[in-house]
């Protein structure tokens, strides 16, 4: 185990899997021919560009889990830079703290997944109005550059404390039972669980980008972005909702956290593995755009998946490839709006 | 024109403010009542958009006393003044490109009862009808300078403060300006108003005030403009 960075965690680490293929790595110059036997039943095996299907659609589905996650992420840092004008740079650790609640809540008080999923965002998003109240909302004024250190010696921190209680190993959390096992699509295998985090993030990011881009909220929230100054003089209580759309932004990478905390361990360097290929993306994205965190961070995880498959070498740079090409182009990011 | 018996419904005394280190009110008293269309007339830099941002209490420091209906507002932010029935239309027009007109139009809540309704907002600029659907950057300067007075109206703030509504704008446009703020004031607005263009300001003002270095030096009521022109001219150095 080299490396931690989420597609190879996906595939070498999951316990809960019922699906013998996840346990071994699939290469592109798998040997597996034919047809495969798993628990659940047969697949059929058949090749494309000379790829195993079983390991073509494999490694798509992992790309679309972290490209779920990156998503959410990238999502959530979209947000809050653009109200607060802060580079989020806590944003990793407050998803491992989602996950980390996530965990206590099922061992100290017994509290499943699902309370979880809406549990832990509320309470990590309150740390979140407890920052930005205490340190950050001295800082808009200030150069980025503030904002970036405090918020990343403030991940340290975190970290810092939950693997001085919890050490670097990673704990173990169980699959909800309802979403244990998984289908036979016949090309390929599909766990419940896989499945449940793509569509659910997919509608979380939905959502959001419904509620910012569509409604009456939405449009404070876009207004106060391009000018905090009158939209309060229009009787609005900016500060507050600064406050609140940094809660929110932190409770959306918790709730990345929960989902991923049956999928990967729930250990305390689970954000910062994460967090930088998300700002890698939140940069070829271009930051400040909704559509575009959610579109570059579904599609950014694909290419990293398709390139696992093809030309696997470059699979943990293919990102940064794209990221340095993408600024050398579109420094703004591909949905990015010059201002 | 001027009624005595109309009640005060701005009083502001001996307001300074500053921009970080730079001291640019230096003790401004004025008062406007209820119903008044009152214009600050002055050169660029007297003051006069100092004055307004501080009264919406949008300007960093500012002391003194700015009394609306008869409430301290200095010590309040900008979004509880706005609360207590004033509405600010910004020199530079302040039109959202992230919203397109309708959202732009929609977006200031209603403070009070007894806004104007979005038809009415829609008979006052029937340009803004047919525009909905656009960015609210991409209208005409004049367009969005409808537009921009047109969302505040909606709020049912007694007060608006308008500044420099007609810069840049066609002659025709200006008309369509000048006969808006007569209809407010017909339905009993109360329009603080900062101009350049006199011309303009003579032809909907009942009062003005005559700014110079961060104070009030003079005023003088409509009436009395034939016998102020000789000193007016020599205030603006036009």
């Amino acid at each position: 185990m080299r490396s931690k960075r989420p597609g190879e965690g996906l595939t070498i680490e999951s316990t809960d899997d019922p699906h013998p293929l996840a346990r071994n790595r699939v290469r592109a110059t798998s040997p597996f021919q034919g047809e495969v036997t798993s628990p659940i039943g047969k697949t059929r095996m058949f090749e494309i560009f000379g790829i195993p299907s079983q390991a073509l659609f494999g490694q798509l589905l992992i790309g679309l889990i972290n490209g779920s996650f990156y998503a959410l992420l990238s999502l959530g840092l979209a947000v809050i830079f653009g109200m607060l004008n802060i580079i989020n740079f806590t944003h990793g650790a407050q998803y491992m703290m989602g996950a980390f609640v996530a965990y206590f809540l099922l061992q100290w008080a017994g509290i499943n997944y699902w309370a979880a999923l809406v549990i832990a965002p509320i309470l990590v998003g309150f740390t979140g109005i407890i920052v930005e109240r205490l340190f950050l909302q001295w800082l808009y004024k200030l150069d980025h550059l503030y904002g970036l250190l405090l918020t990343f010696g403030l991940a340290l921190v975190i970290e810092g404390v939950f693997r001085n209680y919890f050490g670097s190993s990673g704990l173990p959390y169980r699959i909800p039972d309802a979403l244990q096992g998984g289908q036979n699509l016949g090309f390929m295998f599909l766990p419940n669980y896989r499945a449940w985090v793509v569509v659910f993030s997919l509608a979380v990011c939905l959502a959001t980008w419904f509620v910012i881009e569509r409604t009456r909220l939405g449009a404070y929230l876009r207004a106060a972005t391009e000018n905090p100054t009158l939209v309060r003089a229009f009787g609005i209580n900016v500060p507050r909702m600064i406050t609140l759309t940094y809660g929110f932004g932190v409770a959306l990478a918790a709730l990345a956290g929960v989902m991923a905390a049956p999928i990967y361990n729930v250990s305390p360097q689970m954000g910062s593995h994460l967090i930088i290929v998300v700002f890698a993306v939140v940069v070829i994205g271009g930051m400040g755009s909704i559509m575009g965190a959610i579109v570059t961070g579904f599609g950014l995880g694909l290419i990293e998946g398709l390139t696992k498959v093809f030309f696997p070498e470059a699979s943990n740079t293919v990102i940064f490839i794209i990221m340095a090409i993408v600024l050398i182009i579109r420094p703004a990011g591909l949905f990015g709006r010059r201002v | 024109m001027t009624d005595a018996a109309l009640e005060t419904l701005l009083l502001v005394e001996d307001l300074q403010a500053w921009y970080g280190e730079s001291h640019v009110l230096h003790g401004v008293t004025f008062d406007v009542r209820s119903g008044e269309v009152v214009t600050l007339l002055g050169r660029n830099g007297a003051g006069k958009t100092t004055t307004l941002k501080a009264v919406m209490g949008i300007i960093g420091t500012r002391t003194g006393s700015v009394r609306y209906e008869g409430r301290e507002l200095i010590g309040l932010a900008s979004n509880q003044i706005a609360r207590a029935g004033l509405a600010f239309c910004p020199e530079e027009r302040g039109i959202f490109a992230s919203l397109d007109v309708e959202e732009n139009l929609l977006l200031p809540p209603e403070v009070r009862p007894g806004g104007l309704t979005t038809a009415q907002v829609f008979e006052l600029f029937p340009n803004l009808k047919e525009r909905l659907r656009s960015q609210g950057t991409k209208l005409s300067g004049g367009e969005q300078q409808m537009l921009a007075i047109g969302r505040i109206l909606r709020t049912g703030a007694r007060l608006v403060l308008l500044d420099e509504p007609t810069e840049g704008l066609a002659p025709v446009i200006i008309q369509q300006i000048g006969r808006t703020i007569h209809m407010l004031k017909s339905r009993g607005f109360t329009i603080l108003l900062v101009e350049q263009n006199f011309r303009f300001a003579s032809t909907v003002a009942d009062r003005y005030y005559v700014m110079e270095h961060g104070r009030i030096v003079d005023g003088f009521a409509n009436a009395e403009l034939e016998r102020n022109v000789e000193k007016l001219h020599d205030y603006l150095g036009v």
